[in-house]
């Protein structure tokens, strides 16, 4: 029995234990890893993966999958972008509505969720596949954020938007702060309330989920829509940071988030993982990217190993627990 | 027994094998003799299908060896097995319903033409052929999703000869076909061991091992307690190595005095989902009183989960009909509002509709109750512990702790939980599908406990069963429905299997 659990033991942390050694491994490889600098240079780096990731780990708890993330974040972040900066002109009204900093975020979240919940109607009333209804979203949202922006960057936000991108409070990066706390509030939610459990059960038996009264069609309505306001909230920290909002902002974000959360430990089956897990993978990717530059690796390197790590990540935890 | 004799095809030695928490095998060395039926029994954990899978490769790492007609073999997979012969029939049927018959039974051996195409002619003609020889009536080139249940395994057992299987492993063949076609599929294994074919057969139904082995080995806990020929042994003394001690096999329930009526269904029907002028249910009635535990009878496709589906609220807008509970007029639109009226259903299948197998023991049982066990907006383990721990014990369900994933257990205590999960709802009717299925004697006695006490404290339960002597023993009052419609209605006094399977038997066979 001793024996067993210890394995189970190694089972649950491989993931940080593969975290740890990276960074042990790349301490050793470059003296400018681990300083404060560059800690909070990756911490800053991965928050908006992180943001995604976890609404991307919800969606694929319940055996969902979202493509749709990198498109919804580039669509809120140009519409807050817009709307902070333009504000909304409709001519034949003759009305003119400004925002405020809040108002915008709020409209861009607001937009995001929209889109998600979209994605959650699609799927749940008219049984589109998870795959191809958030697929069908991607080339909407890219396509709509076209259109906002007329393929141009919209730029120069304001100093007061530019903080959460780029500000630091109490000796920590803004887009640190942010995504802690969504990681924070829904680990808890995950584990600690009705809404995350169900969200388990459905993903580990949908037809006992389905016998035991729950309310499949609605929990898994708001998942995407809460998969889609994560994506926003990345949206405004990519835009914050650069101070603009582009057109092709985003792009790929999906598959970067898919790795976290697969990497993480989460099953793409569905009803295992955890939002802690997903951190833990996004860390790794982050950790991988930045060694990765550190040691001057050509870019095309790059992308060859990140593409193994997450094949190697996966397979070690495929034959771990078939054994 | 011309010929062969008592001739051994295939033996084990020392078979051990160990699965992480449990050794599922232990030393087991047992004998199968050519050209006979050799049954293999045991109850459920006792080591029987991996036993089996050890044989066929599916399990290639284990301790000790096999020898096959004196040779030692040891396989890596399936296939290899199959190619010296060796042929498995699940449990769980593993047929791709979009193909056709044809196509099944040469899966992965299709014969090809000279120009590499599938040379279908030939493909059709050896399936006719082997069709016929296990006299099933249909053609090569129908699709299998056309096809029942019990001939879907007829085509499992034409795949499994196809390749020239000199010995079949069958597992647990008639748990999921009906009376007469589990006639049909004796007369068939008949027929094999005359042509020569070795078969093992698992199971844990005695009657049928007295009807078809020859052999007959007894498992307990992953070691062989017993080998025999059939006429050697008695029932008693099979039913006692089994479980290890001498069992009451058969439960009667008591008789107690029932209370007001609690549930009424009136005319409830079901429509077919492609044939439009079809039913899965007409026009059925029925009624439940406060104690009483009411049966539902039936062959295959009698409508019996269906019923109890549509009283459940799994098919709103598609059935019609009146249900009424302490008589009042109830809408049932969703399993939700069933819950809500005071209505549980444990499903036919643990497995698929009942459990979600990779969670623990105690969210399994909060489940369909959660707001139970919150505490200002939160899940609180420690209540949800408790709730669990309150009917481990109430239930007798054996596992490790509240923690353990339902998928570790035995089938018995599977079926504790899912019953666990709702009498957490605290119903007032429960339905129970089929709730012995592919559970070992032992447990079974507890579960037919279980309901009787159940119905003392005032419950009112339906069960629907496939197995006569089962729904005899646990029923006040049987119903009896055939091809959706109610063909009887019995007392328990009046009922017997004679009469059950008059009233079930389609009139359109």
């Amino acid at each position: 029995m001793a024996k067993f659990d210890y394995k189970s033991y190694l089972m649950r942390f491989q993931s940080l234990i593969a975290l740890v050694l990276m960074i042990i491994i790349m301490s050793f490889l470059s003296e400018k890893f681990l300083t404060v600098e560059n800690t909070w240079n990756v911490m800053r780096q991965i928050s908006v993966n992180v943001c995604i990731s976890v609404g991307m780990t919800l969606v694929i708890l319940t055996a969902g999958i979202d493509l749709s993330v990198g498109s919804i974040l580039a669509f809120a972040g140009a519409v807050t972008a817009g709307l902070l900066k333009n504000g909304v002109e409709i001519p034949a009204a003759n009305l003119y509505v400004g925002f405020t900093l809040p108002g915008a975020i709020i409209a861009g979240i607001a937009v995001g969720s929209l889109l998600g919940l979209i994605n959650g109607v699609a799927i749940t009333r008219f049984r589109v596949p998870p795959f191809v209804a958030t697929l069908a979203m991607l080339t909407m949202a890219r396509g709509m954020t076209m259109l906002w922006t007329g393929g141009f960057p919209i730029t120069g936000l304001g100093e007061a938007f530019g903080f959460l991108g780029t500000g630091w409070f109490l000796g920590i990066p803004m887009p640190v702060w942010i995504s802690a706390i969504v990681v924070a509030v829904f680990a808890v939610i995950t584990t600690r309330t009705r809404f995350g459990r169900y969200v388990y059960a459905i993903g580990g038996n949908e037809k006992a989920a389905r016998l035991s009264g729950l309310n499949i069609d609605k929990i898994k309505n708001y998942v995407y829509v809460i998969a889609g306001a994560l994506s926003a909230v990345g949206g405004l920290l990519v835009t914050a940071r650069l101070d603009s909002a582009q057109p092709n902002a985003g792009m790929g974000y999906e598959l970067d988030s898919i790795a976290a959360v697969v990497i993480g430990g989460t099953s793409l089956s569905g009803g295992t993982g955890s939002v802690i897990g997903t951190v833990q993978g996004a860390l790794i990717i982050g950790v991988l990217n930045n060694g990765l530059v550190l040691l001057n690796v050509s870019p095309f390197w790059q992308q060859v190993i990140k593409g193994f790590v997450i094949l190697l990540a996966v397979a070690i935890d495929k034959l771990n627990r078939r054994e | 027994m011309t010929g062969t004799g008592d001739h051994i095809i295939l033996s084990t030695r020392d078979i051990s094998k160990s699965f992480p928490g449990v050794r599922a095998l232990k030393e087991v060395s047992c004998d199968f003799y050519a050209g006979q039926v050799n049954a293999v029994v045991g109850e459920n954990g006792a080591g029987k299908s991996t036993l089996m899978k050890v044989i066929c490769g599916i399990y290639p790492d284990f301790e000790g060896s096999i020898t096959l007609e004196g040779e030692p073999v040891a396989f890596t997979n399936p296939r290899e097995a199959e190619q010296q012969g060796i042929a498995i029939i699940h449990q769980e049927l593993n047929l791709i319903p979009q193909l056709t018959v044809g196509e099944n039974i040469f899966l992965g051996r299709e014969p090809v033409s000279r120009l590499g195409f599938i040379d279908y002619r030939k493909m059709y003609g050896d399936s006719s052929e082997l069709l016929q020889r296990l006299r099933l009536n249909v053609a090569p080139d129908t699709s299998v999703s056309k096809l029942r249940v019990g001939q879907q395994q007829i085509v499992e057992i034409a795949k499994a000869l196809s390749s020239d299987a000199g010995i079949l492993i069958m597992d647990e063949p008639t748990s999921a076909i009906s009376e007469h076609e589990i006639d049909i599929l004796f007369e068939l294994i008949d027929s094999l061991r005359e042509q020569g074919v070795t078969i093992i057969y698992i199971s844990h139904k005695l009657d049928e091992l007295f009807r078809i082995a020859d052999h007959v080995n007894i498992l307990r806990d992953g070691r062989l307690i017993d080998s025999s020929r059939i006429r050697d042994i008695t029932r008693d003394e099979i039913v006692r190595k089994m479980v290890g001690r001498d069992i009451e096999e058969f439960f009667v329930k008591e008789v107690v005095d029932f209370g007001e009526e609690i549930l009424r269904v009136i005319d409830l029907s079901l429509q077919h989902p492609t044939r439009p002028d079809g039913y899965l249910v007409k026009e059925v009635s029925f009624s439940v009183r406060k104690g009483e535990v009411m049966g539902i009878f039936g062959l295959m496709g009698a409508g019996r989960s269906e019923l109890l589906e549509c009283v459940f609220g799994v098919h709103p807008g598609e059935s019609t009909g009146k249900i009424f509970l302490d008589g009042r007029i109830v809408r049932i639109d969703s399993p939700h509002t069933a819950i809500r009226a005071g209505i549980g259903l444990v499903p036919e299948d643990r497995a698929l509709e009942g459990l979600i197998l990779g969670m623990s023991v105690s969210k399994n049982i909060s489940l369909a109750n959660i707001q139970n066990v919150e505490r200002s907006g939160f899940v609180n383990s420690r209540i949800e512990n408790k709730l669990a721990a309150k009917y481990i014990d109430q239930l007798d369900i054996r596992t490790p702790s509240p923690q353990q994933i339902v998928e570790y257990l035995s089938g018995g205590n599977q079926q504790k939980v899912v019953i666990a999960k709702w009498l957490a709802t605290n119903p007032r009717i429960l339905m129970l599908d089929e709730p012995t299925r592919g559970i070992d004697v032992n447990a079974k006695n507890e579960i037919y406990r279980l309901i009787s006490e159940l119905a003392n404290t005032g419950l009112g339960l339906i069960v629907v069963s496939s197995e006569l002597p089962e729904i005899l023993s646990i029923a006040d009052r049987i119903m009896v429905l055939s091809e959706g419609r109610k063909t009887g209605e019995f007392r328990q006094a009046q009922a017997s299997e004679e009469v059950l399977m008059k009233a079930a038997i389609p009139r359109s066979m």
